[in-house]
């Protein structure tokens, strides 16, 4: 058992993978936090599109500072870092993101475990679709001037698909721009088939993931695709991917839904399993960080259970069948970084959540749209819209941000989904007769 | 008899609806959301109730024969009465608390010309609202009690010692709250029989028919067989969670039963503005509301009434004496007061000056709206400033020069839509 009541209170054991998930970070933060000693080289990257395997085919360790200012976000330190950033003239438009992660590295970079991060010898731009990404990157060159650059340019998918000269153009920056500074800075030769290794382990977690984020299909869903999404993606989009230990940590995972499958449970949450699914949601746009427990308690309280969400599609799609390759992985990482779920353009976007939300029997569509962030909120109504019209479902659309805690408003939050999930209640029980249609009120 | 009670416990005033079992409305009750909800809320229902009592009262006489005599003249002045008693009750109840704070708060040497002040004015006060109510000067559904007394009390007092005046007027502010906050059981029954004696010209005979049929009135029922409460402060209403419902699948029902081709429902509230896309059955598909920002909201009016010293009814008619809109920012309240002063200060005409500032508000609804998805046929307009002529006709120019001609649907009832939504909800059962 997985859940023990004691004396009224109910004790939740955490599950195997969690387990295994906090002591791969650990390891990770404390490997970090012993360069010096060990001289590993350091690369500071993003999670859409990030070249990991190629990072560690030559030893190096990655940084990930978006990972950074969620954490901090969740540690409610994001509002300080976000002050100290504006304090430097950062306006109050700019992506959270970027200003917890720059107001972070003036307070010392101290990592989520309490570390010290140590400071990046590359810093490795691999994906350009978040125009964001180059500006914050040219603020952590000026942070840390003695940092190698390298950047890969990834064109959009705006022909809606992966044209063959893309693959070639990204395959051809890789050999000319990435690995050479790669090489330069951690004094190792490329080997391809180091690389082709982990391409092969890379593949084996992602069959797995999406075993997982198949398990929604379930009635009641036993993972809860957003919430404990945000989870299931933390290894393979972040330092871990092309590793021994991330096949170990999705093999763990699917034993743990298979679990809950088995027994009928809902997924975890932060008040134990959840017990009645009411509603089957899917969801655009990223959560919440600074009051994600909150935030998913509204939910939750509800019944209501995330079945699918783009956001845990950002570092990477699998859903149509694309898996890292170890047969040529030049090519392989290529198409990764092409098809990343932002890379996407807008039709696509909208068809994939539309095979979420049929594959996995959604009753609703909900958007959260991210203040801060001027890439990927535009758009989102018109995916809103599209949807209700394909699909005649009903759809809600709230605003929070991902770090500010001041664009967290609980009321209005709370008010409109209140509204949302009493729209799905109409949809359930409604059943439309001639006497509703009545007109004549008035007297 | 079966009746269903909706109650919407809006940001700026807490409407009440009673249905009977055919889907008629028999009764509305409005007043102004005061700190105390409860005390709002029941005011409403209680209004409410008098006012289905008198559609029953209304509906008993029309069925008779009657004569010569016009009922719906004698109704009208019947509830003028009526409520200017209320209002009298309330006024004294007022006058002593005003009294009570002169006692223990202002320095004895003011204490005997601030009671004299007081009992001179008061009065001037009774008699001057006597006669806006007998004249149907008063707005019964938008002029609330605090609203009727300071008009007058702030004028009935003397102004040329400004000391003086200011301490009248905090004395004012001090007692209003506490007075607006207490509930007091009016008397149905007694109310009338004393509002018709205020009736010199109704002969003893109509009187007599009057008072025959109110004790019959009287003895039927008005306990709700079932209610529902909506609204901003719903979560605060003394209901269990089964009586509570989103003001958003309200107003979109309320519109539905009153225009039922409604496809786009456009309410804007005291503090919200709401876009509502709705289906054939009146159900909500989507809807957007204002964040952060409630520029463009009936407060936005209310601030402007201020710092133009005119009341919130003034304004749409004024508007609509303009030659031409002023430019006015829309996004922010606070800014569209210094552009106010600023446009004065240049010389021009208030008229269209607060054209332009209708012209804005309805420009941030329609952004609003283009959210939401845009207006569809048939488009319903509610929520208090649909009651406001200019507004409606900025809403009306807007929506043909952006969706073209299509039906645009607003009624004096709009503001009832979320409370009436309620009570169809609760009628209905539908969780």
């Amino acid at each position: 058992m997985n859940q023990q009541k004691q004396a009224g209170t109910i004790k939740i054991q955490k599950e195997n993978s969690m387990l295994k998930q906090k002591q791969m970070l650990a390891e990770h933060f404390m490997a970090l936090s012993q360069v010096r000693e060990t001289g590993k080289k350091v690369v500071y990257t993003f999670v859409p599109g990030n070249l990991t395997e190629l990072i560690y085919t030559f030893d190096m360790l990655p940084v990930y500072p978006e990972i950074n200012a969620l954490q901090s976000g969740m540690r409610k330190k994001s509002h300080d870092y976000i002050r100290e950033a504006e304090d430097l003239g950062y306006s109050e438009d700019v992506c959270s993101y970027v200003k917890c992660d720059i107001g972070m590295m003036l307070q010392g970079n101290i990592g989520p475990t309490g570390q010290k991060l140590p400071d990046p010898d590359i810093l490795l731009l691999s994906y350009t679709g978040c125009f964001v990404f180059m500006k914050w990157f040219e603020n952590l060159k000026q942070l840390y001037p003695n940092a190698e650059i390298a950047m890969l340019h990834i064109p959009y998918q705006e022909a809606g698909r992966i044209e063959p000269d893309a693959v070639n153009y990204i395959k051809k920056q890789l050999l000319s721009e990435v690995i050479p500074v790669f090489e330069k800075v951690s004094g190792t030769s490329f080997e391809e088939k180091v690389l082709a290794k982990k391409m092969d382990l890379s593949a084996q977690a992602e069959d797995l993931l999406i075993e997982v984020f198949d398990s929604a299909q379930q009635k009641p869903s036993p993972i809860d695709a957003y919430f404990g999404g945000v989870y299931y993606i933390g290894p393979i989009f972040t330092a871990f991917r092309g590793s021994e230990s991330c096949v170990d940590y999705y093999r763990e995972l699917v034993k743990d839904v298979d679990y809950r499958i088995q027994n009928k449970l809902g997924p975890l949450t932060p008040d134990g399993y959840l017990e009645q699914e009411q509603y089957r949601l899917v969801v655009e746009g990223p959560p919440n960080w600074t009051h994600f427990r909150n935030f998913w308690k509204i939910f939750y309280d509800q019944g209501a259970v995330f079945v699918g969400s783009s956001y845990t599609r950002v570092g990477g799609v699998y859903d149509d069948g694309f898996r890292h390759s170890p047969d040529d992985p030049l090519r392989s990482l290529a198409e990764y970084c092409l098809g990343c779920y932002t890379n996407r353009n807008l039709p696509q976007r909208i068809d994939l959540l539309e095979r979420f939300i049929r594959r996995y029997h959604a009753d609703g569509f909900l958007v959260n749209s991210i203040k801060s962030c001027n890439s990927f909120s535009a758009g989102q109504l018109v995916m809103m819209r599209d949807l209700e019209e394909r699909l005649q479902i009903p759809v809600g659309f709230i605003e929070t941000d991902l770090v500010d805690p001041r664009y967290y408003s609980y009321s209005n939050i709370k008010n409109r989904l209140d509204s949302f999930f009493q729209m799905l209640d109409q949809r359930h029980t409604v059943r439309v007769t001639d006497d509703w249609l009545s007109d004549d009120v008035l007297a | 008899m079966k009746v269903y009670l909706g109650i919407d416990l809006g940001s700026t005033t807490s409407k009440a609806v009673i249905l009977d079992e055919n889907d008629h409305i028999i009764g509305r009750g409005i007043t102004n959301t005061r700190a105390n909800y409860e005390v709002a809320a029941e005011i409403a229902r209680m209004e409410a109730e008098f006012n289905s009592k008198f559609t029953l009262l209304d509906r008993e006489l029309q069925s008779q024969e009657n004569g010569t005599v016009n009922w719906d003249d004698v109704f009208l002045r019947l509830n003028h009465r009526f409520h200017y008693l209320q209002f009298e009750i309330r006024f004294r109840q007022l006058m002593e608390e005003m009294n009570r704070i002169v006692e223990e708060e202002v320095d004895p040497s003011q204490q005997d010309l601030i009671r004299s002040i007081f009992s001179r004015v008061s009065s001037t006060i009774n008699d001057t609202v006597r006669e806006r109510y007998f004249s149907g000067k008063i707005s019964i559904s938008s002029e609330f009690f605090r609203d009727v007394f300071s008009s007058v009390y702030l004028d009935a007092i003397p102004s040329d010692d400004k000391d003086i005046y200011d301490r009248l007027v905090a004395i004012y502010d001090r007692a209003i709250t506490p007075v607006e906050n207490t509930l007091i059981s009016f008397q149905f029954v007694e109310l009338v029989a004393e509002a018709l004696e205020l009736m010199q010209d109704l002969d003893q005979l109509h009187r007599d028919t009057i008072l025959n049929q109110l004790e019959n009135v009287d003895a039927i029922s008005l306990e709700p067989t079932d209610y529902i409460g909506t609204g901003y402060g719903r979560q605060l209403l003394p209901f269990d969670e089964k009586h509570i419902k989103s003001e958003i699948l309200c107003h979109a029902m309320g519109a539905h039963h009153f225009f039922p081709k409604t496809r786009t429902v456009l309410d804007i509230g005291g503090q919200d503005t709401k876009a509502i896309q709705v289906d054939e059955h009146g159900l909500v598909t989507s809807f957007q509301m204002n964040d952060r920002c409630a520029a463009g909201c009936g407060r936005y009016l209310g601030y402007i009434a201020d710092e133009m010293n005119i009341s919130v009814g003034e304004l749409g008619p004024l508007a609509m004496g303009a030659e031409y809109e002023s430019n006015i920012c829309s996004t922010c309240t606070v800014f569209a007061g210094a552009e106010l002063r600023e446009y004065l200060n240049l010389g021009e005409k208030k008229e269209n000056i607060l054209a332009g500032l209708h012209k804005a508000i309805v420009q941030r609804a329609f952004a609003l709206l283009a959210r939401s998805g845009g207006v569809r046929n048939e488009f319903t307009f509610t929520g208090g400033v649909a009651r406001n002529v200019a507004v409606v006709k900025y809403v009306k120019a807007l929506t043909i020069a952006n969706y073209g001609e299509l039906t645009i649907n607003s009624h004096w009832d709009s503001i009832f839509m979320g409370a009436l939504g309620a009570a169809i909800f609760s009628a209905r059962r539908l969780s």
